[in-house]
């Protein structure tokens, strides 16, 4: 276990020992126990930043299930690095904030510390584990977590609904990446992410590679929120707004983006992915802007617009794959758009954050997040108006701020991707830009509902719960942090470039990377290019929307609302629920003749199958003994019995007839020379008889009318199969005989070893004597099985008397 | 339901048919070893003895002649099985062997004596504790 491992250990370490901190020290708020924790490991991280910045990289291996190829490889390269950083730098910071935001009276903060530290430790086994399985594993943990803490206030039916919505979604993701893990496991015999990347080029040769492709695709797109699946991340946000700004904005959405960034070593080798994973990046950061205006939660729109971010981030990160497909300098053009994504998945971490904050205090202070009932706190909470300023006008894409650069980036891979010349891009990519562009709009459009709407315009103080004022300080502390980070990252863009976005986008690119090292510069002004005239058209068609944006939002009355996709959701869950139901209340109809039906039906159409199929029927009347005039009379008797039982008008009847069966049974072991058991057939035929003549005598008198057993098609057909498919089994069994039978052997010892002479008898009691010990045990829990049910009842009914 | 009647001529039939019943699976029971019969069937036999009592007298004067607990002699039963099957771990030989020998006793002469008599007594035991139990219980139930 090395110091990686521990890192990665802590958090769940801390969260056992977080419920204790509570009776030690009461009057101290947990999260302060907590906080030590994320600061402790971003330091720690930070000591690793040099070797980084080297391209060295970490590998540290515990072994896990040796046996399985399972170990637990801790491996730290700039991608790993970025994203610890970042899970540990916020998860610090929303740590301090919540310390302020959750009531230490009122709140259970023990189920909450325990969660957001089961959280924090998941994400960092996923982006800093090597082996697929861990990293499965740890997956899995970040949606169980974060399952447990949208449902943190779980006596509201929204947070469960929103809580199991998201588990239902992440899960089916889950487990399809699953799947796609175990089809690389097949291909390239390795859990290894690093060993699969040294065989990339070979892998794609396999037939799997594809399946494993939309497989893991899936579940990155699931977790990161991408369309389709995006319409779990607004319904989370009934979680605890710190647990919305670490989870939903900055760290767990972003797991489906590392997935990507991680695996594209070894899928962005198929021209499809490029198209895939843009496409898809594309449409969400459309559709997520587009929604993102008609919201009127302040979360419901920060919401949307993660959605949209990612989805930027996502399609990014599809471009930068093109570069494989190119050599040379037009590679490195593609190879910026994978800069493009790190620099704004770190950017998106800082603003997002801090505005999930403001909308936490905004909520915190006056009590609503309606955006109709807010205005006009501009004066009364200067420094969150500040905040939300910084933050908005980053998100929309305005100088000075880092969000203003990495859209300018994001500008500048659009275009190049509409001058891409291979699977049919040249055709179709212009889509990339336009779509890029007007869904930059919609986003300059929604961050400034969201800053103006709150902040200008007059104050609505009569619709608010509480008075608006300032928020403490302490809850201040973390969104000025981050809002400072987006000011200085804005002005000094370089400071991140060779420290953290050139390893990274190294450890995406590796092949491409060691070829010919790729650097990253990012400067605010780089002359009149193409894509500043977008951010111009942006800002300008943006803010002219803006202004009469009460004049077209009625363009969202449009939609139907039936085919929306949470309708589709939630129709399609009644549904299963409905269906399944039906389903098994169809055949599970609680009649027990039907069950009959089908065990009979399975059996002989199974056995009949079998046997036509391996052709196994034989009939061999070599061995057969010839028969004699007794037996006939008898197989008459018996045959004429047991069709007259069928057609027996009274139940009395067919009990005589039944004895009468049974009789003759005991007379052909007569004939066949079995004493013993025509003695035993004999007595016992007379007591089942006379068991069911007791029956008939108890029979209900209410509905006395006897009646003819009732004919039935299925009926004649199951009992015909089943008899006729016996019939043919015992006839090929019989005419087949493999081995010589044991008897000889009981012929011979039964005098000379068990001292007997009664053959039947000796093999009862001393050959298997086994056997009559449990038959006779049987018998016993038959008797006082039979002595319980009468006997019980009889006490019951005096009890109830 | 309880109109006296006289059932003079089965009782007595019944009193010297019962010894003869019993007897007989007495003689059925250990006979087994040589020729058909043995603990199950003498079982049933010597049951069917009590059931002829049963029919002649009731329930409570059988039950006064005969004080048994079946379901006790159900146990008692399957401990002479279990047993004897136990009893050869003792001699170190696997569950279940039976032992056989003869003796000179006095009055029967030279003898076979088997221990599969023993397993064979347990489920003699076992089957008439079977059947009068359930007869009783649902004779006796209303």
């Amino acid at each position: 276990m090395s110091m990686l491992h521990w890192s990665i250990l802590l958090p769940f370490i801390a969260a056992f020992c977080i419920p204790f901190t509570g009776k030690i020290a009461r009057k101290i708020h947990t999260g302060w126990f907590v906080l030590a924790i994320p600061v402790a490991i971003f330091i720690y991280l930070c000591t690793l930043l040099p070797k980084i910045k080297e391209h060295a990289t970490l590998l540290e291996s515990v072994s896990w299930i040796p046996s399985l190829d399972i170990s637990f490889d801790a491996y730290v390269d700039g991608l790993g690095l970025l994203f610890a950083m970042l899970i540990t730098g916020i998860g610090a910071l929303v740590t301090l904030y919540s310390i302020f935001y959750m009531n230490k009276e009122k709140e259970n903060l023990v189920n909450f510390y325990v969660f957001l530290l089961l959280f924090m430790g998941a994400m960092l086994g996923v982006v800093l584990s090597d082996n697929l399985i861990v990293l499965y594993t740890f997956w899995e943990f970040t949606s169980l977590s974060s399952f447990l803490l949208i449902g943190y206030w779980n006596n509201r039916k929204a947070s469960r609904y929103g809580a199991q919505k998201s588990l239902l979604i992440t899960f089916l993701g889950g487990l399809s990446m699953l799947g796609g893990f175990i089809a690389l496991y097949v291909m390239g015999d390795t859990f290894s992410i690093r060993e699969l990347i040294s065989m990339a080029p070979e892998l794609i040769q396999h037939p799997l590679f594809y399946f494993s492709m939309v497989l893991v695709l899936l579940g990155a797109f699931t977790k990161s929120a991408q369309f389709p699946f995006h319409i779990w991340l607004p319904d989370a946000m009934e979680a605890p707004t710190p647990v919305s700004a670490y989870l939903h904005s900055a760290t767990m959405v972003k797991a489906g983006i590392y997935l990507v960034a991680r695996l594209s070593p070894i899928f962005a080798l198929s021209a499809e992915w490029v198209w895939v994973v843009g496409l898809v990046g594309i449409i969400t950061l459309f559709w997520g802007s587009f929604n993102a205006i008609r919201q009127h939660d302040l979360k419901g729109i920060l919401a949307f617009s993660t959605i949209s971010q990612l989805g930027m981030i996502m399609s990014m990160l599809g471009m930068g794959a093109a570069a494989l497909h190119y050599t040379g300098d037009s590679s490195k053009v593609y190879m910026a758009a994978t800069a493009a994504a790190i620099f704004h998945l770190i950017n998106h971490a800082t603003f997002k954050g801090s505005l999930f904050m403001v909308v936490g205090i905004i909520d915190h202070e006056t009590g609503t997040r309606d955006i109709r009932k807010l205005g006009g706190l501009m004066t009364f909470m200067p420094i969150t108006f500040t905040i939300a300023a910084i933050g908005s006008f980053s998100m929309a894409g305005l100088p000075p701020f880092n969000g203003f650069l990495s859209k300018e980036m994001f500008f500048k891979s659009t275009l190049t991707m509409a001058n891409a010349d291979f699977l049919s891009l040249e055709t179709w990519g212009i889509l990339f830009p336009v779509i890029a562009w007007v869904a930059s709009v919609f986003t300059f459009v929604y961050c400034m509902i969201l800053f103006f709407k709150t902040f200008t315009g007059k104050a609505k103080l009569e619709q608010l719960p509480k008075k608006p004022h300032e928020a403490p300080i302490g809850m201040l502390i973390s969104p000025i942090i981050l809002v400072s980070l987006v000011i200085i990252w804005g002005l000094f863009p370089n400071m991140l470039a060779e420290t953290i976005i050139e390893p990274a986008v190294a450890a995406i690119q590796p092949v491409l990377y060691a070829a010919d090292p790729y650097h990253v510069h990012i400067s605010m002004w780089h002359g009149l290019q193409p894509e500043l005239w977008m951010t111009i058209g942006v800002v300008a068609l943006g803010f002219i929307l803006y202004k009469t944006y009460p004049n077209w939002t009625g363009i969202y009355k449009w939609m139907p609302t039936r085919y929306t996709l949470n309708n589709g959701y939630n129709k399609s869950l009644s549904w299963l629920d409905i269906g399944s139901n039906k389903l098994t209340r169809g055949y599970m109809n609680g009649n027990i003749r039907d069950y009959l039906i089908y065990i009979f039906g399975f059996t002989f159409i199974i056995l009949l199958y079998m046997m036509w199929r391996l052709d196994a029927f034989t009939l061999n009347t070599t061995s057969v003994t010839p028969i004699g005039i007794y037996e006939v009379i008898l197989a008459v008797i018996l045959v004429t019995a047991s069709i007259m039982i069928l057609f027996a008008k009274s139940r009395l009847t067919s009990i005589i007839l039944l004895g009468t069966v049974g009789y003759t049974v005991s007379l052909l072991f007569v004939l066949f020379r079995a004493p013993d058991l025509a003695l035993t057939q004999f007595v016992i035929e007379t007591v089942s008889t006379s068991l069911f003549l007791l029956c008939f005598y108890h029979l209900p008198k209410y509905k006395p009318k006897e009646k003819r057993v009732r004919f039935k098609v299925t009926n004649l057909i199951i009992a015909l199969g089943v008899g006729v498919t016996m019939t043919l089994l015992a006839l090929s069994s019989h005419s087949t005989k493999l081995f010589s039978s044991i008897s000889e052997y009981y012929k011979q010892v039964t005098y000379k070893e068990a001292g007997g002479e009664n053959m039947v008898n000796v093999i009862l009691v001393d050959f298997r004597g086994l056997d009559t010990m449990f038959e006779i045990t049987v018998l016993a829990i038959a008797a006082i099985g039979i002595y319980t049910m009468i006997k019980l009842r009889l006490e019951r009914k005096g009890g109830a008397e | 339901m309880k109109t006296k009647t006289n059932d003079l001529i089965l009782q007595t039939v019944t009193k010297v048919a019962t010894f003869v019943i019993v007897l007989f699976s007495i003689h059925i029971f250990f006979a087994g070893h040589y020729t058909p019969g043995g603990g199950f069937i003498g079982g049933l036999m010597t049951s069917s003895a009590i059931i002829l009592l049963l029919l002649a007298f009731d329930l409570k004067t059988v039950k006064a002649i005969l004080p048994i607990n079946y379901l006790l002699l159900v146990a008692v039963g399957l401990v002479f099985s279990v047993g004897t099957g136990v009893g050869a771990l003792f001699f170190d030989a696997p569950f279940l062997t039976h032992a056989f020998q003869y003796f000179d006793l006095p009055l029967f002469g030279h003898t076979s004596l088997h221990t599969a008599v023993l397993f064979d007594t347990g489920v003699y035991l076992v089957v008439i504790g079977v059947t009068m139990t359930i007869i009783q219980t649902i004779g006796e139930s209303e």
